[in-house]
This record gives C-alpha cells, sequence and structure tokens, in this order.
C-alpha cells in the first residue's frame, strides 16, 4: 500500500479534499502517469477475464474441498430423489394391488354370473357332451321316459340340459302332448333330441345302464342313438321372469 | 483522471476481446486482482491525504500484485494454498474497507 497510516484530520478540510481530488484529476502526463494508466488498465482487463473466467469455470478448476462439497450435495440430492422414488413406487404398488383386487372382485362377479346364467338358462353354454336322439316311431315314448332320461342325465353330472328346441332348467316340467311332448309347454315333436354338456364318456355310460334309458327306450319301440362330442352348444334360451310371488328372505349379516 | 480511464478502457477491452485465463495464471489471478484493487483505493485515499505520488502508486500496484500471487504460489506448494487464500483475501478487504472508510471521512465529513 503506498499510504501511510490515516491521521485524524478536523473536519473542515472537506472542501480540501474535493478540491485535491479534482487536481489529480486533472490531466498530468508525465511517464509515471502514463504508467499508472496502464495499470489501471490491465486491472480492468484482469478483472473482465476473471468474472468470465469465474462464470464460464467447469469442474476441473475447482479445490478439492470445493469437489467434495459439490460431490456431498450431489449424493445427498441422489439420496433424497432415491427416497423419493420409493415412496412413489410403494404408492404405485399400491394403487396396482388396489386395481387387480377390483379386476378381481370383477372377475369372480362375472364368473358367477357366467355359473348363473348356464344354470338358469340365460345363457348359452358349450363344451363336450352326448347329443341323444330317441327315435320312436310308434309314439310310445312318454313324457316320463323323457323326463328320466334327463334325470339321468342330471345324475351323470350333465350342467346344461336342451331337449330340442327347450333348455332344460329347474322350472321345466314335461307333459302329454299330441304327436309329442309338451316341454314347458312348447310341444316337441319326435325324434327326440336331447343335448347335454358334460363329462361326455359319463354321460354316455349313464345311458346304457342295464335297465336304464337305452333299455325302456327299445322296450317302447324306440331306438336311442347316442353321439359323443367334444364340442356341443346348448344355445336354447330361457327368458327369466321375475318371481310374482317368491321374494328373497335377507340373509342375516355376518 | 488519466487511471480511471486507463480502468475504463480495460474494461472496455476486456469486453470486447473476451479473453480467457492461461491455465498457469487461474490461481494468481483473482488474488492479483484484489490486491491490485486494494492500491487503487489506497491510492485514492493517499491523493485525499495530500500525500500521493505516481511513482508510489506505480510501486505499490505492482509489489501487491506480485507479492499477493507469490503468497497463493507458495500456499500451493505448502499444501495450504486455500487458507492462505482466504487468509490473504480478508486482510485486503479489510485494508480496501479501513481506507474507503478514511476516503468517505475526507469527502463527506462523515
Amino acid at each position: 500500500m503506498s499510504t501511510g497510516d490515516s491521521t485524524p484530520r478536523p473536519p473542515d478540510d472537506a472542501r480540501h479534499a474535493w478540491a485535491r481530488l479534482r487536481r489529480a484529476g486533472s490531466p498530468r502526463p508525465s511517464r509515471s502517469n502514463l504508467l499508472a494508466m496502464l495499470l489501471a488498465a490491465s486491472l480492468g482487463f484482469a478483472i473482465i477475464a476473471q468474472v468470465r473466467q469465474t462464470s464460464i469455470q467447469g469442474l476441473e478448476n475447482l479445490r478439492e474441498d470445493e469437489l467434495v462439497r459439490i460431490f456431498a450435495d450431489v449424493d445427498q440430492d441422489g439420496d433424497r430423489l432415491s427416497d423419493e422414488v420409493r415412496d412413489l413406487q410403494s404408492s404405485l404398488e399400491l394403487l396396482k394391488s388396489r386395481t387387480t383386487s377390483e379386476e378381481e372382485a370383477q372377475r369372480a362377479a362375472q364368473e358367477r354370473v357366467d355359473a348363473l346364467g348356464i344354470l338358469a338358462g340365460t345363457a348359452p353354454a358349450k363344451g363336450p357332451g352326448v347329443l341323444l336322439r330317441i327315435d320312436d316311431p310308434e309314439l310310445k315314448i312318454t313324457p316320463s321316459i323323457v323326463l328320466d332320461t334327463i334325470q339321468e342325465l342330471r345324475d351323470a353330472g350333465a350342467e346344461a340340459i336342451q331337449v330340442g328346441d327347450v333348455r332344460v332348467v329347474a322350472s321345466t316340467w314335461f307333459a302329454d302332448a299330441d304327436g309329442g311332448i309338451s316341454v314347458s309347454g312348447s310341444l316337441v315333436r319326435p325324434p327326440y333330441v336331447i343335448r347335454a354338456i358334460g363329462d361326455s364318456d359319463t354321460l354316455a355310460g349313464a345311458m346304457q345302464i342295464p335297465g336304464g334309458v337305452n333299455a325302456t327306450v327299445r322296450g317302447k319301440g324306440g331306438r336311442l342313438s347316442i353321439d359323443i362330442r367334444d364340442e356341443l352348444a346348448v344355445d336354447a334360451l330361457l327368458s327369466v321372469t321375475a318371481p310374482q310371488y317368491a321374494r328373497p328372505v335377507p340373509t342375516a349379516t355376518p | 483522471m488519466i487511471p480511471a480511464i486507463g480502468l475504463a478502457l480495460g474494461i472496455v477491452v476486456g469486453l470486447l476481446l473476451q479473453p480467457a485465463v492461461p491455465v498457469w495464471l487461474q490461481p494468481y489471478l483473482p488474488i492479483a486482482v484484489i490486491a491490485a484493487l486494494d492500491a487503487v483505493f489506497g491510492a485514492v485515499r493517499a491523493i485525499l491525504d495530500g500525500i500521493f505520488s505516481d511513482k508510489v502508486f506505480v510501486v505499490s500496484f505492482l509489489s501487491n500484485v506480485l507479492v499477493a500471487a507469490f503468497i497463493v504460489f507458495l500456499g500451493d506448494k505448502l499444501g495450504v494454498g486455500s487458507q492462505l487464500s482466504t487468509g490473504v483475501v480478508v486482510v485486503l478487504g479489510v485494508r480496501i474497507f479501513s481506507n474507503v472508510a478514511s476516503i468517505r471521512r475526507h469527502l463527506f465529513d462523515a
């Protein structure tokens, strides 16, 4: 530094100070003044260069402790972000499992609808089964024989049955009719075609029991033909009407 | 006045040329700039004290810059570069502040 120690000055020389500053400002070209100007110019140049350098500085010019600090910052950021990732992932899992359970409930409900539709005869069914054909040239086959056949098929595990074009369900009934039999009010003429879905070998075996359906039909002068199918359609449908008298009893909540 | 014009001229030239600091100069330039600023403020104060001399200014400017650079160089060699740089900046900052305070007392009586 070029100046001496600060000496306390009387406050009245403020005007002198400004005058001195003005006088120093007036151009006095001398060698050292020019040198001073050169130094000041280099100072300005250096300031700008350093400012630019600082603003474009990459990691390679940093000191070790600064690098360590930056590294710690990055590390901390990474920890925080991975925490966030974990949180989001767990909530994603939660949402997924919720969706899955909803889908499962829906699937279970759909399965129930399908099963009930097949039981109630409102849904077409297909699968392995047997196609029975009862020829009755002498018109001696009674509704009870057909009903016995149906019972025998159910006993053998038939899941969906159709006589002629009529689906057989829990409320189906059989009665005599001119030129055939009446199935729930629909006239079915011989030959009676019965389609039953179930284990086809078991169903076919049930028809051949000694003293069973086949024997009865033969005894009446008819002929029973059994056709085992891998794929059989029971596509006659019933329209469900709401019960007029029966009301469901609410089940006690557990 | 002429040094002030020089300072402005240097800033303008720097802005126009967009200089890149050479690698070997990079550790020394910041400290050198601070030291030079200290010399400039000291010179202004000297003017107000009535004891300014161009020669003293030039010499103090150059010696400040060289000593600051040397201290940084030595600090880097001794492995205490960053601490020594911080120390130099603190000392020079204190001096700049005291010079500015003195200038202020001269100019504004406050």
